[in-house]
């Protein structure tokens, strides 16, 4: 006796989260009975193997019709084949996109192309993600990519329009589009200790304030050629960067920038001889980050610049957390009072991106 | 010109691609009805378009307009070759043609091929503009309100209740038209889809004429189905009950159904009188039809069984002359109807008096192959019909499928009269059908109905009062209807438990829903009796004759199985019996389902005793006792599980602690003093005072296991195949309607019976733990109407499709309610000892060595067979029953478990209702539309009935692995045709289907060739309905504000 065909279908759709969460996982049916049995779950209920591997099945089915339309979420909700209650939509779109964090350190900054795609099995293996769910991940990320890629307006309100979802993962997808947009180094071995999440915060900090949708937020112009706004760097902004220079070129200004900083701060840092002593060095890394994001490929390597100028320098003299800020507060204020530096405003919306940054990335 | 019909196309949307150089479509729409067809503009390279097209009119015959289906047409327009059509939307437009119903529909409608199924959705605005039509010899019936709901519909009155319609109409089916060969399958399909709609179309419009003849306004309980007879052709037929109804005028008077039942049961729990449950004999008498028509056109009628229930006859003293009046007047009403038959299972209060039990006639017949050259000429004509003869060569008189039914029901016709009923209800119709043998069915519950429904109720007055104080409450229908002296087979008659007054059978089988305001103690359970023959394959009048000898084995078995299973279950009646046998090409199978309740009018049922045959084998006398005390064991768990205790008994018990059955015979007959009638009582007990299973080889033990196997659902799950559950009243509003279908293949080499029982078993048992399983989230809860078809599509697979609706319900006021009913009952039982209440497990096994079985009798031809037969029961056996090895059965009563048990153990509600934080999107767009197979929907009240719903769809596919094989195919397949039809039901400005029903699911596969195909019917009423809730705020607040809060879009403008 051999079963050839056996379905389930409700009037409305039966969602099991636990058999999602497995099919999302990529497991395949027998991996996910044998998980799900493991679970205890025939002991509670006092079902049978056949059972599971019937109701696995089932649902495994149900999720694979479902895909299709869970690629185009706002279809979701149209579509009338599957009578599925508002609050089962959103967890199954929200758990569809939600990604893992092994996974998508793995691919953060990178061409979301073909290229890369074959490179998910050796991610799945490093990871220990199924390949199919490396897979799923690797589409949605470039599916939202394409999607909101050519698109106006707010980064993070084109993706929750589109694909509904919630603030937290529609703001996560807007620094993975970012960073791929911009192709942001993030797998160097130097920057293995961030977190996504670290990665998330300096995205959304250069999304307000270094892209041309940060300047078109003044309503004067709001049809002018601003393409992309969210996604792309302002690139004027980044040729203005240059004009920072003066603060490290000019040796007056840079004695004078110290010694405003050093009064500033004499007793009220732990690390204050150290500071002193690299003042220089720390203020010529961060001001040379500034100037050298014309260039592409500098641009890809900020963040492997930031830890090398001014996180690895700190950490290695043992700054406290609270001595970074302090320094960095006094730092980016000190300019101000600078008479011969002209540039307050840029110097602003450059430093005040990058110390929020570099607050972030300080830990071990 | 009595009508104009208005059609509008808006819109379309998530179209499929068309043109994969743009990836977009230059969509289309040409709207036809009848022979006049509508296009709109081709709206170019868009997914979405908007026609926004103009009132596209036809001017057309009421007639057309309820044969006629709408149909859409949506297209890929092409410069240089043929347009592609996307797919199709067939509207019928019958809802709109009674006043009461929907004045529009509008609303998207998935846009269906049958090849790739759904493929985007098309908006439509249908309207009709009706013109009086004063010709009184008009073919329409337009105004006849039909409904699939087999009670009276909830917001209406029936002033008469009139009778059986029936009609049928026959055509030839496409797909075997030697067109067929040269056009592409969904053209095919397509002919088919539309020639159904037509057909039943035409069928509807000319019941609704015989509705009118009748002066009745609308036909209930309207089952309409298909036979696809292969190459001789495709039947559509429909039987209904034909009353006039009247709208209620004030709705909240209304209760719905779900509520009400319990309180009436606890105030007065026998007020009522419903129909009842028949009895157990199987023995039970068997009429056999004559031979003349076996040697003729190869039709062989099958003898049948009678399931009996019994009914006071006329003995009872008091209701006597009044009975006879009323007799009287019902026979009069009902004798001038040809028969007497009424497709309804529940009834207004009052309707039905007694209840006889389960009448069923079935017959094997021959599909004959198209002789008849006057056919061909008919059959481009859509309209062609039953005056055709089908089976001319070879008989004199044409034989027609219209005969062939009349001759099945004037058998249950005589069957009924035999119980000393007038009337048949529940009746239903059936057939299955292999190759060129089709077996038809039949069947219903005999019974005495009060005639105040029946006629203008110039008579009602005076009669119907007083008829009420004679009938004892609750009890009335469980009495036997016919003749004490004069039984039309033996059974085994007691008085009734409520009102002493009357007789009552042991056991009870009805076709009909449990009577709301039946007395019942504990709660019911879902009981099926599952069976397989093999049979040799063979040819025509062979294959038919082999069948027929089969079939009467079979009605027994299963009726033997039915009574052990719900011996087992502790209960003593069935309700809502439905017996269906299905031929394959070299098997048989049946399979019946039922709910089991404990009627208290009733006596307790015995427990089941097991002999051994061969009584110095002492390792097997082990093993029987050890299966005894697993039988006693089950049948003390059930009584517990579903909370049987009845009262009475407890007297009896505290009386005799020592449980020797010669001494609780006497105890019996004591009790029963009390109501004056000792003898007769006594006679009839002594010594069938046991229900024995004989042990005597294999296939008997095989017997005894099945038994065992049926495993109880689990805690916090109830199942049943009523309307709603006995015992249970407090229904909380989440419902989930499903369907489940299993297909198994058989090993095919050297099946047995006892391996294919098994395999059958295995499959049926499975799929109700799965179905427990999948719905765990919704504990506590029932499975209501839980309905199982059988078919065997080919050689060695078996396929069952299952749809019932879950339903939730209150656990806590559940308890409460059963608690006050046991309280009740412990306060009627004077006296109640904890100590007693644990021997009744040890009765069975007890009596066992010593019970005396009454010699075997000379006329059994196998020793084997024998034991316990009384000669009376015997002689009524006739002939073919000699054949079948007679299990010893007789009726004890005994075995009770007193224990009171409320407590359930706690639901393992695994994740039951998270509630999850507002998602963003939680703007739905799509309007929920609930789907049930019962006629009401829990915590809610049906304001307005939309129309029928009766859809017939095909699906086809060439590329069956590539749709996740036949599981992917036909899981996608039922998703569709349930999408279809909530979007129709929400066009027409409804919330909710009831009294859905999926009659037909056939499905083929060639995997192979890569191929399957299906075919689905399914039918419903469209309701609008109001939940309580919403309805209390809205009476006392803005009675203006909108009454449908779930509807959406298709909202009604009225």
């Amino acid at each position: 006796m051999t079963s050839e065909l056996d379905i389930f279908v409700g009037n409305t759709t039966l969602i099991d989260e636990d058999v999602y969460r497995l099919w999302l996982d990529g497991y395949s049916v027998s991996d996910a009975v044998a998980l799900r049995v493991r679970s205890g779950i025939l002991e509670q209920t006092g079902a049978t193997a056949a059972v599971l591997q019937s109701d696995t099945m089932d649902h495994y089915r149900t999720f694979h019709m479902l895909e299709r339309l869970l690629h185009a979420p706002p279809k979701l909700l149209h579509q009338l084949i599957f009578q599925i209650p508002p609050s089962r939509q959103a967890l199954l779109i929200e758990r569809y996109y939600d990604f893992d964090e092994a996974f998508v350190r793995e691919v953060l900054g990178k061409k979301l192309s073909k290229g890369t795609k074959k490179d998910l099995d050796d991610i799945s293996t490093k990871t220990g993600i199924t390949l199919k769910s490396c897979r799923r991940q690797f589409d949605n990320f470039k599916r939202v990519f394409k999607v909101v890629e050519e698109m106006r307006g707010s980064l993070v309100d084109n993706i929750q329009q589109h694909f509904l979802l919630s603030d937290r993962l529609a703001r996560d997808y807007a620094a993975i589009v970012f960073f791929a947009n911009n192709r942001f180094e993030t797998g160097k071995k130097k920057l293995q200790y961030l977190s996504f999440g670290d990665f998330a915060f300096c995205a959304e900090l250069m999304i307000q304030n270094w892209t041309l949708g940060a300047v078109g937020e003044a309503p004067t112009d709001p049809d002018s050629q601003m393409d992309d706004m969210d996604m792309d760097l302002d690139k004027e902004f980044l040729q203005d960067l240059k004009e920072l220079k003066v603060l490290v070129a000019d040796k007056d200004l840079l004695d004078l920038h110290k010694s405003l900083v050093c009064t500033a701060l004499r007793g009220k840092l732990g690390v204050f001889s150290e500071m002193e002593a690299n003042f220089k060095n720390l203020s010529r890394g961060l001001v040379n980050v500034a100037a050298k994001l014309t260039h592409n490929k500098d641009v890809r390597d900020l963040f492997v610049d930031l830890v090398e100028k001014f996180v690895e320098p700190c950490r290695s003299d043992h700054w406290p957390l609270n001595d970074v800020r302090l320094f960095l507060n006094q730092y980016s204020a000190s300019v101000h009072s600078l008479d011969g530096f002209r540039h307050q405003a840029l110097w602003d919306r450059y430093m005040g991106t990058l110390r929020g940054c570099l607050l972030r990335l300080y830990h071990d | 010109m009595p009508g104009k019909l208005k059609v509008k196309i808006v819109a379309g949307r998530h179209l499929p691609v068309m043109d994969r150089a743009s990836d977009l479509t230059d969509a289309f729409v040409e709207v036809k009805f009848g022979n006049t067809t509508f296009k709109t503009d081709v709206y170019l390279k868009s997914l979405n378009p908007q026609w926004n097209s103009e009132w596209f009119k036809f001017e057309v015959d009421d007639e057309d307009l309820q044969d006629e289906p709408l149909q859409i047409t949506v297209l890929d327009h092409d410069t240089y070759s043929a347009n592609d059509a996307i797919g199709k939307v067939y509207i019928d437009i019958d809802p709109l043609l009674y006043s009461e119903a929907a004045t529009v529909i509008s609303g998207w409608f998935p846009i269906y091929d049958t090849i790739h199924g759904i493929r985007g959705e098309i908006n439509v605005v249908v309207k009709v503009d009706l013109f009086n039509d004063l010709n009184r010899f008009r073919q329409s019936s337009c105004g006849v309100k039909f409904f699939c709901t087999t009670s009276i519909p909830k917001c209406y009155r029936a002033v008469i209740i009139h009778g059986f319609v029936e009609e049928l109409v026959v055509n030839e089916d496409p797909e075997y038209q030697w067109i067929d060969r040269i056009r592409t399958p969904r053209a095919s399909n397509e002919a088919r889809q539309r020639l159904i709609s037509l057909m039943s179309g035409e069928l509807q419009r000319k019941i609704g004429l015989k509705v009118l003849e009748m002066r009745g306004n609308a036909v209930v309980g309207y089952l309409q189905c298909f036979d696809l007879e292969g190459e001789s052709g495709l039947v559509v037929r429909a039987i209904g009950t034909a009353c006039t109804l009247d709208k209620l005028s004030s709705p909240a008077a209304f209760l719905p159904a779900c509520n009400s039942p319990s309180k009436d049961m606890k105030e007065s729990p026998l007020v009522h009188p419903p129909s009842h449950g028949c009895r157990s004999t199987h023995n039970s008498p068997i009429h056999t039809a004559t031979g003349s028509r076996l040697t003729q056109n190869f039709s062989v009628s099958v003898p049948t069984l009678i399931y009996t229930g019994m009914g006071s006859g006329s003995a009872g003293k008091e209701g006597g002359p009044f009975k006879a009046l009323l007799r009287q007047q019902t026979q009069s009403a009902l004798e001038q109807r040809e028969f007497p038959f009424f497709t309804l299972t529940a009834f207004p209060p009052g309707f039905l008096v007694h209840v006889g039990g389960v009448v069923s006639a079935r017959s094997v017949k021959l599909l004959d192959r198209i002789h008849n050259p006057a056919f061909v000429g008919i059959m481009g004509n859509t309209r062609s019909y039953k005056l055709l003869d089908w089976n001319s060569f070879n008989s004199d008189e044409p034989e027609t499928r219209d005969a062939w039914w009349a001759e099945i029901r004037q058998e249950i016709k005589s069957h009924a009269k035999a119980l000393g009923c007038h009337a048949v209800v529940g009746y239903s119709e059936s057939t299955s059908i292999c190759e060129e043998v089709c077996i038809l069915s039949a069947s219903g519950t005999a019974a005495v109905l009060n005639p105040r429904f029946l006629q203008d109720g110039t008579v009602e007055g005076c009669l119907e009062q007083r008829l009420e104080e004679n009938l004892p409450p609750g009890c009335g229908f469980c009495h036997i209807p016919y003749d004490e002296l004069n039984m039309p087979f033996p059974a085994h008659l007691t008085y009734c438990y409520n009102c002493r007054k009357q007789k009552v059978p042991d056991v009870l089988f009805t076709t009909v829903d449990l009577p709301s305001d039946a007395t019942v103690i504990g709660k019911g359970c879902l009981i099926q009796a599952r069976l397989c023959r093999l049979k040799k394959k063979a040819q025509a009048e062979a294959n038919a004759t082999a069948i027929s000898n089969l079939l009467p084995f079979m009605e027994y078995e299963v009726h033997t199985q039915l009574m052990n299973k719900l011996k087992l279950k502790g209960m003593n009646a069935l309700f809502g019996l439905r017996i269906q046998i299905t031929v394959g090409e070299n098997m048989l199978m049946g399979l019946a389902s039922a709910t089991g309740v404990y009627l208290a009018a009733l006596p307790t049922p015995g427990g089941i005793q097991i002999a051994g045959k061969t009584p110095n084998d002492g390792s097997y006398e082990q093993h029987i006792s050890h299966m005894q005390k697993k039988i006693n064991d089950t049948i003390a768990k059930n009584k517990e599980l579903y909370e049987i205790i009845p009262p009475e008994i407890s007297e009896e018990i505290i009386g005799s602690p020592i449980p020797e059955p010669r001494q609780r015979s006497r105890l019996l007959r004591s009790q029963s003093e009390s109501s004056d009638e000792v003898t007769e009582l006594d006679l009839s007990h002594g010594k069938k005072d046991a229900f024995v299973l004989e042990i005597d080889d294999t296939d008997a033990m095989e017997d005894v296991h099945s038994l065992l196997t049926d495993v109880p659902p689990p805690s916090g799950f109830y199942s049943c195949n009523t309307e709603i559950m006995p015992g249970i009243n407090n229904w909380t509003s989440e419902i989930q309607m499903f369907t489940s279908v299993r297909v198994i293949r058989l090993s095919s080499l050297n099946l047995t019976n006892q391996a294919l029982n098994k395999n059958f078993n295995d499959l049926c048992e499975n799929l109700l733990k799965s179905l427990y399983f999948k719905l765990r989230s919704m504990i506590p809860c029932c499975l209501c109407h839980v309905n199982f078809t059988v078919s065997l599509p080919e050689d060695e697979l078996i396929q069952v499709t299952v749809t019932a609706v879950a339903i939730t319900f209150d656990k806590n006021q559940a308890l409460q309610t059963t608690k006050t009913l046991v309280e009740k009952s412990l306060q009627r039982a004077s006296t109640d000892n904890e100590e007693l209440l644990q021997f009744p497990l040890e009765l069975c096994s007890d009596s066992l060595p010593s019970h005396p079985f009454p010699p075997a009798k000379e006329h059994l031809e196998s020793a084997s067979s024998n034991s316990g037969i009384p000669a009376a029961q015997r002689d009524r056996c006739s002939s073919w029953i000699e054949l079948i090895k007679l299990k010893a059965q007789t009726i004890r009563r005994g075995s009770i478990k007193t224990t009171v048990t409320v407590e359930k153990a706690s639901p393992m509600g695994e994740g039951n209702f998270r509630n999850r934080s507002a998602p963003p999107c939680a703007s739905a767009t799509v309007g929920v539309v609930k789907m049930t197979p019962l006629s009401f929907i829990p915590g809610a009240k049906i304001t307005k009935y939309l129309g029928i719903i009766n859809m017939f769809f095909i699906r086809e596919t060439t590329s069956l692995r590539e749709e996740g094989g036949v599981s992917g195919f036909l899981h996608a397949f039922i998703a569709e045709v349930f999408a279809m039809v909530r979007a129709h039901v929400a066009a027409l400005g409804g919330n909710a289907v009831v009294s859905y029903i999926m009659k037909q699911c056939v499905f083929m596969e060639n995997p192979n060739k890569n191929q399957a195909q299906c075919l689905i019917n399914v039918s419903g009423d469209a309701v609008v309905f109001v939940r309580e809730s919403d309805l209390e705020v809205v009476s006392t607040q803005q009675p203006t504000a909108n009454l449908q809060p779930s509807c959406t879009e298709g909202e009604v403008t009225t």
